[in-house]
């Protein structure tokens, strides 16, 4: 699904060249659930963002499902980000205007979706997440985990291939954690390809595969046994 | 264009702080106000001064003979001569694109004695010979009875068209005038007819007092032979007498053989060049009311391509979350220039609306206090409206295009880093 091969990022600040990623060789499968840790400086949320198509790749390759990532206009970058990939991110991210189900909609509304299928396929991956009483709310109206879980819909609407998931527990007490993970990793048993991003060890062993990003290069790249954020609950 | 959800957004963004889209609102409708309102004045000023030219045939000139100021073929200088009847058939034929020639005699005038005597009233008034013609090239009302027509020039009847200022001196109030005689200088005419001139300047009362009579009984009766006083020739509309003259002038020297560059002998006066001088003021002053218009609007148009970059400093990370969405970056410019679009096209309509009232405010003061000199019925035409919203459109993408530009330069990543 994901092929990097020989990924290197520098960042120009000022007068000095800041390499942060120093050739990373990594792929993902179809249907994996895949942990990116590592200490702040490491790396892992400019590896999500060159993933993401937010940002660009300086050397090395970048292959999603079969199509080479490489020098796409802004268009181009945006309508691959709205065909292949779905964001969560730490901070939510939610249009705070619009309600639930409008921004659950949105990605659908870039694809010109009409807009009665738009809704109707808002309100049924709203319900995925069990927060379909609360389609009409705002955002401001809504929890932490009710905010990401509404977060979580909007990624999966366009149905993309793969889930990028920026330290979605972050900014949520540990139960409400629980209660995110619980939903990502249903997800991920649809079948759905999963990244995350995190430093919390606990988040991480609910993956199914743990890689450990340390000064821009990856030190290890581990399978482990998922530990399921259901008995937390 | 008719996008609900954009249109819902349009709404949303804009009316979610509602004072500062109020005060940039202002800012444009204001603009287009003062618009609306220099070229209502303007045209105020120009249907004024139209209106005190009345309903006179513009395209015109006058045209009289004076004394030579060169000798030719063996004729002296300071030689008066006459125009002829001659000369009016000459012009006809040379001259293409006339529509009148009409000559003219005339006694009296110029503070002249009594000339007219109808019983024991006498009075001193203006008497011209004419052709039917002359009543559209100075436009008259007739108020009773009719006018010279072609009948009485062929057979040379006497009969006399007579001004109100006529009839008030001449006759007893409600007298019946119709088939009355009146004595000019000795002749006796039937009136046949009374006019009324509307001009409302200083000759008005002139003019009313003013007699025609046809111009052949005119040369039989007062012994003009075939002499022509003055000429007043119109030309076909979409052809400027201004461009004739010269022509007409020409043939009337080679007639009355005058030296081809004696320019005082021929007098004229070429009505539709002062009606033009007039026309091109009002050119410059709607000049000047755009010009200040604009200017003013571009103030506004300033405010609202500010306060449509605040909004994007504001929204930069909700565009950064719509691209990272997948939102194509024309879609935001799109967006963007709409908002800004609307935003000038209400607020514009606002202004327009505004200046109409005002402008009708006015009027009805107008109405209500009676004429003011040289200001009548100030208004502003669909066509200012429609080049108003043009203009409107226009600022409305200028204002939003730094914005909007901008407003896609926003990388999603530094976009979504902005806590």
């Amino acid at each position: 699904m994901i092929e990097i091969k020989n990924l290197h990022k520098s960042y120009q600040m000022g007068k000095n060249s800041l390499h942060v990623l120093k050739g990373i060789n990594f792929s993902v499968e179809e249907g994996e659930l895949v942990a990116i840790m590592g200490s702040s400086g490491s790396g892992k949320s400019t590896l999500l963002n060159i993933l993401g198509m937010l940002d660009e790749l300086d050397e090395g390759s970048y292959t999603l499902d079969g199509v080479p990532i490489k020098n796409l206009n802004e268009t181009k970058a945006a309508q691959y980000r709205n065909k292949f990939l779905g964001f969560i991110f730490q901070s939510f991210n939610l249009i705070n205007y619009k309600t639930a189900a409008e921004n659950v909609a949105l990605p659908l509304y870039y694809q010109r979706v009409g807009r009665k299928e738009r809704q109707e396929k808002a309100l049924k991956y709203l319900e995925q997440v069990g927060l379909k009483e609360w389609a009409t709310h705002l955002p401001s109206e809504l929890s932490g985990g009710q905010k990401q879980r509404v977060a979580i819909a909007r990624a999966m609407a366009a149905e993309p291939k793969v889930l990028l998931a920026d330290e979605p527990t972050g900014a949520l007490d540990s139960k409400t954690s629980y209660e995110v993970m619980d939903l990502i990793q249903k997800i991920n048993d649809q079948g759905n390809t999963i990244l995350l991003v995190t430093h919390e060890e606990d988040i991480a062993h609910m993956c199914k595969r743990i890689v450990h990003l340390k000064d821009g290069v990856i030190v290890e790249d581990k399978k482990v046994d998922q530990v399921r954020a259901e008995q937390y609950v | 264009m008719l996008n609900k959800d954009r249109w819902k957004e349009i709404i949303e963004v804009l009316s979610r702080n509602v004072f500062r889209t109020l005060a940039t609102a202002f800012g444009v409708g204001w603009g287009i106000f003062i618009l609306i309102i220099l070229l209502a004045a303007g045209k105020g000023l120009e249907n004024g001064i139209r209106a005190d030219f009345g309903d006179i045939a513009t395209n015109t000139m006058f045209m009289w003979s004076r004394s030579t100021t060169k000798a030719y073929k063996g004729l002296p200088k300071g030689r008066r001569y006459n125009f002829k009847l001659e000369d009016v058939q000459a012009i006809n034929d040379k001259v293409p694109n006339l529509r009148f020639i009409s000559p003219r005699n005339q006694l009296g005038g110029f503070g002249g004695g009594n000339n007219v005597v109808r019983g024991l009233k006498t009075g001193a008034f203006n008497v011209y010979g004419d052709y039917p013609e002359i009543i559209k090239q100075e436009p008259m009302t007739i108020t009773q009875g009719r006018f010279i027509n072609h009948n009485d020039i062929e057979a040379k009847r006497k009969v006399a068209i007579i001004g109100e200022g006529v009839k008030n001196e001449l006759y007893d109030k409600g007298e019946p005038i119709l088939g009355t005689y009146i004595k000019i200088q000795g002749v006796n005419f039937m009136v046949v007819g009374s006019y009324k001139k509307k001009n409302n300047d200083g000759d008005g009362e002139e003019g009313q007092k003013e007699i025609f009579i046809p111009f052949t009984s005119f040369s039989q009766a007062f012994n003009m032979g075939n002499n022509v006083g003055w000429m007043a020739i119109t030309a076909k509309d979409g052809s400027s007498i201004s461009n004739l003259k010269e022509r007409i002038v020409n043939v009337v020297k080679e007639n009355r053989k005058i030296h081809p560059e004696d320019k005082r002998a021929v007098g004229y006066f070429d009505l539709y060049e002062q009606f033009n001088r007039v026309e091109s003021l009002f050119g410059a002053l709607r000049w000047v009311a755009y010009f200040v218009g604009i200017l003013v609007l571009l103030s506004g148009i300033i405010g609202v391509s500010n306060i449509m970059l605040i909004v994007i400093k504001e929204r930069t990370k909700e565009i950064g979350i719509r691209r990272a969405l997948g939102e194509n970056p024309w879609s935001i410019k799109k967006q963007i220039l709409m908002e800004s679009i609307f935003l000038t096209i209400i607020s514009g309509m606002t202004g327009i609306i505004f200046g109409a009232a005002f402008i009708y405010g006015i009027n009805a003061v107008l109405d209500s206090v009676g004429p003011v000199d040289m200001f009548v019925n100030p208004s502003v035409g669909i066509g200012v409206v429609a080049v108003a919203l043009m203009i409107l459109i226009v600022s409305g993408l200028l204002a939003g295009f730094i914005p909007a530009q901008s407003a896609i330069k926003v990388r999603p990543i530094e976009a979504l880093r902005t806590e």
